[in-house]
C-alpha cells in the first residue's frame, strides 16, 4: 500500500476560492455569482479583486440560477455558488430548464455536501444531488477529494463548454494531490494498484479509502483504490479495467445509496461485466446534527466501514 | 436598427397574418395556445417589425443587437410566426409545429436549434432571472443594446419573478424592458377569481421599477408606449411596460375568455377565425 504523504489540512471549499480567483486572473470571461454565502464559498478573494464580474444575488437562489443563464449569453462563463442543498434540491427546475435543457455554459459550484457540514443538521445536509444532478442530460458532476484537487477541477471545468455541477465540501481533510495535477474531467485516477478489490471512492472518502487501505495491508488484503471525482460523465473503461482483474468493487460516497456514486458504478458493471459489489454510503435516510466526525462514524462512512465492505465483497467473490 | 421598420398600416397586415398562422398551426396538431398568442401578435410584431434592433443571422451571444426573451413559453406560436415571417427560418416549417422532430417545440427551445430562441421556457417565472442576467452582461460587454422579455399576468404569481424584480431594480439594470401581459386570464379562470394580482404598478413601482402602461392591441398606442419604454432606459432603473391586452384578440369567439387558453379550433371554427383575420396579400404558410 502506498504512502500519501501531506503536509496540511485544507477545506475543499479553500480549493474551489483559490481556483476562482485564478481563473479571474486568467480568464476574463469569468463572472461569479453568490446568494449571501460569500465568505462560506470563499468566493471573497474573487469579489474583491473582481467586483465588476461579481454580482451579490442574496438569498434567492432560483433567480441566481437565471441569471447564470442568461450570463452565458454574450459568451460569459459564470459560476454560481452556495450550500449544495440550495445548489440542486432547491433549483432543480431552474437548472433543468434553464442550464441543462437550454444547454448553458453554467458551473454549478456547490459547498457544505454531505454530512460533513456537521451541527447544522439535515435540512442542510443534502445527500441526493449527485443523483439529482447525474439525471439531468447534457450536466456533468464533479466531485473532487482535496484543497489541490478542487482547485484543479475549478479551473479544468472553465475550459469545458457545457453545464457541471461542483460538489465540495466544508471540513479540512488531507491535502494529498499534486499541486500541479492536470485534471481531467471524466478520468478516474489510479491512486494504489492491487489484486483483492477495487475500492472506488468520490470526494470526502477518497481520504477514508486510503485509511481502509492501509488497515487491508495490515490484513493481507491488496485493495486497489481508484478516485472517480468526475461521477458523470463515470470513467467506464477504468472501472471494468480494475474489476476484471479484482473481481470485486466497494464503492465509498459521503451521498445517499440512492443515485450516486454506487449507482454510477453498478450501471457499468451489470452491464460489461457483473462482479460483486457493497456501497459505502448513507443508507437512505436523512442526516443530524453532530459534528462531521460523529456523522460519518453513526453514518457509516468510516474507514473501517470500508474495510468491513470490502471484508464482506471478498467472501461473497470467494462464495 | 431594425432589418423591417415597417408602418402602422403594414404592421396590422403583418399582425393579421401572424394571426392566421397561429389558429392555423394549433388547428393542425389539435393543441397548443391560441388565446394569448392571439392577444400579444401585436407586441411581436411591434417588436420584430418595428422596435428592436437585429439581425436575423443568428447567433446565440446576440452582441451588438437587441435581445428578446419569452418567459410565458406557452405563447410558441405568435413567436415562431413572427420569427418566421421577419425572416428567421421558413415559414414553410411553420407546419412542423408540435410535431415529432420538429425545431419547432411545443414550448420553446434551444435543443433543437431553431433560430432566434435563446433560452427554452414553459415551467413559468424564468424568463425574468435570465433577461435580467443577460442584460447585465451587455452592460460588462459594453454593449449599448436593449433586453426585452415578456411574461404573462398569471405568471407573476410564481415567486421567482420578485427574486428577479428585486434584484434588477438593487442593480440598476436599467438596460431592461420587461413586459406583463396583462389579460386577466389564466387557465383556472380569471386571475381576479384564482390569485388576485392586485396593484401591479404600485407593486413594481415600489420594488424601484419605471412602470408604463400601454394597449397591446392597438399599434397607435403600442408603438409610443414601446418608444417610451427606450426612452426610460438609461436612467437607473428597469423598465416595466404594463401591455393591457384581450386574450384572443382578433377572432371574436376566442375574446374575453380563459377557456381559449390552451384549446385549438376545430375545422369550422378555423375557417371563421380565418374569415375574420382578413390579410391584403395572405401568404399562408
Amino acid at each position: 500500500m502506498k504512502d500519501f504523504p501531506y503536509t496540511e489540512k485544507k477545506d475543499t471549499r479553500s480549493g474551489f476560492g483559490a481556483g476562482l480567483l485564478e481563473l479571474g486572473r486568467t480568464n476574463p470571461n469569468i463572472v461569479g455569482l453568490c446568494a449571501d454565502l460569500t465568505g462560506s464559498l470563499k468566493m471573497d478573494a474573487f469579489q474583491k479583486e473582481f467586483p465588476e464580474r461579481f454580482f451579490q444575488v442574496g438569498i434567492a437562489e432560483a433567480n441566481m440560477i437565471g441569471l447564470a443563464a442568461g450570463m452565458t449569453i454574450g459568451g460569459k462563463i459564470p459560476f454560481t455558488g452556495t450550500f449544495a442543498n440550495f445548489s440542486t434540491g432547491r433549483v432543480y427546475d431552474q437548472i433543468r430548464q434553464s442550464v441543462a435543457y437550454s444547454g448553458k455554459n453554467v458551473k454549478i459550484c456547490a459547498s457544505h455536501a454531505g454530512l460533513t457540514l456537521g451541527e447544522d443538521g439535515a435540512t442542510h445536509q443534502i445527500l441526493e444531488d449527485i443523483g439529482m444532478m447525474r439525471m439531468l442530460p447534457h450536466m456533468t458532476v464533479i466531485n473532487p477529494c482535496d484543497f489541490n484537487q478542487t482547485k484543479a477541477a475549478t479551473i479544468a471545468i472553465a475550459e469545458h463548454e457545457g453545464p457541471v455541477y461542483l460538489r465540495f465540501g466544508r471540513p479540512t481533510v488531507p491535502n494529498f494531490t499534486p499541486a500541479d495535477q492536470k485534471f481531467e474531467i471524466g478520468k478516474a485516477v489510479m491512486l494504489n494498484e492491487g489484486t483483492d478489490v477495487s475500492i472506488f471512492a468520490t470526494g470526502h472518502l477518497v481520504w477514508k479509502a486510503i485509511l481502509a487501505g492501509h488497515i487491508l495491508a495490515e490484513k493481507g488484503i491488496n485493495a486497489e483504490i481508484i478516485n472517480i471525482h468526475t461521477i458523470k460523465p463515470i470513467d467506464a473503461e477504468a472501472i471494468l479495467k480494475s474489476a476484471a482483474k479484482t473481481g470485486c468493487v466497494v464503492t465509498a460516497e459521503e451521498h445517499n445509496r440512492f443515485g450516486g456514486l454506487g449507482d454510477a458504478v453498478a450501471q457499468v458493471l451489470v452491464a460489461n461485466n457483473p462482479v460483486p459489489q457493497e456501497y459505502v454510503a448513507v443508507n437512505d435516510t436523512f442526516g443530524e446534527s453532530g459534528t462531521p466526525d460523529q456523522l460519518m462514524e453513526k453514518y457509516g462512512l468510516t474507514e473501517n466501514d470500508i474495510v468491513a465492505a470490502v471484508e464482506r465483497v471478498i467472501s461473497r467473490k470467494n462464495g | 436598427m431594425n432589418p423591417h421598420n415597417k408602418s402602422i398600416e403594414e404592421l396590422k397586415d403583418i399582425a393579421a397574418q401572424v394571426r392566421r398562422d397561429i389558429v392555423r398551426m394549433v388547428h393542425a396538431v389539435n393543441s397548443g395556445h391560441p388565446g394569448g398568442s392571439l392577444g400579444c401578435t401585436d407586441y411581436f410584431v411591434s417588436l420584430y417589425f418595428k422596435i428592436m434592433n437585429y439581425s436575423t443571422d443568428f447567433n446565440m451571444d446576440g452582441k451588438g443587437e437587441d435581445l428578446f426573451f419569452l418567459s410565458n413559453g406557452h405563447i410558441s406560436p405568435v413567436w415562431y410566426s413572427t420569427l418566421a415571417r421577419s425572416g428567421f427560418f421558413d415559414v414553410a416549417e411553420l407546419a412542423t409545429f408540435r410535431k415529432l422532430n420538429s425545431r419547432l417545440q411545443g414550448h420553446p427551445a434551444t435543443e433543437e436549434g431553431l433560430p432566434g430562441i435563446r433560452i427554452a421556457s414553459g415551467s413559468l417565472g424564468q424568463g425574468l432571472s435570465v433577461a435580467t442576467g443577460a442584460a447585465q452582461i451587455k452592460k460588462l460587454n459594453g454593449d449599448n443594446n436593449l433586453v426585452y422579455v415578456l411574461m404573462g399576468d398569471g405568471e407573476v404569481e410564481e415567486g421567482q419573478v420578485w427574486e428577479a424584480a428585486m434584484y434588477a431594480a438593487h442593480h440598476k439594470v436599467d438596460n431592461l424592458i420587461a413586459t406583463i401581459d396583462l389579460n386577466g386570464q389564466q387557465i383556472d379562470g380569471s386571475t381576479d377569481e384564482v390569485m388576485s394580482l392586485g396593484s401591479l404598478r404600485a407593486k413594481f413601482e415600489a420594488f424601484g421599477w419605471t412602470v408604463l402602461e400601454a394597449d397591446g392591441n392597438n399599434f397607435e398606442t403600442l408603438i409610443p408606449g414601446l418608444e417610451q419604454a427606450k426612452a426610460e432606459t438609461g436612467k437607473g432603473k428597469p423598465v416595466m411596460l404594463l401591455m393591457h391586452t384581450e386574450m384572443g384578440y382578433g377572432v371574436d369567439f376566442m375574446m374575453g375568455s380563459h377557456k381559449w387558453h390552451g384549446v385549438a379550433p376545430n375545422d369550422e371554427q378555423l375557417e371563421i377565425a380565418l374569415q375574420q383575420l382578413m390579410v391584403k396579400h395572405a401568404s399562408d404558410y
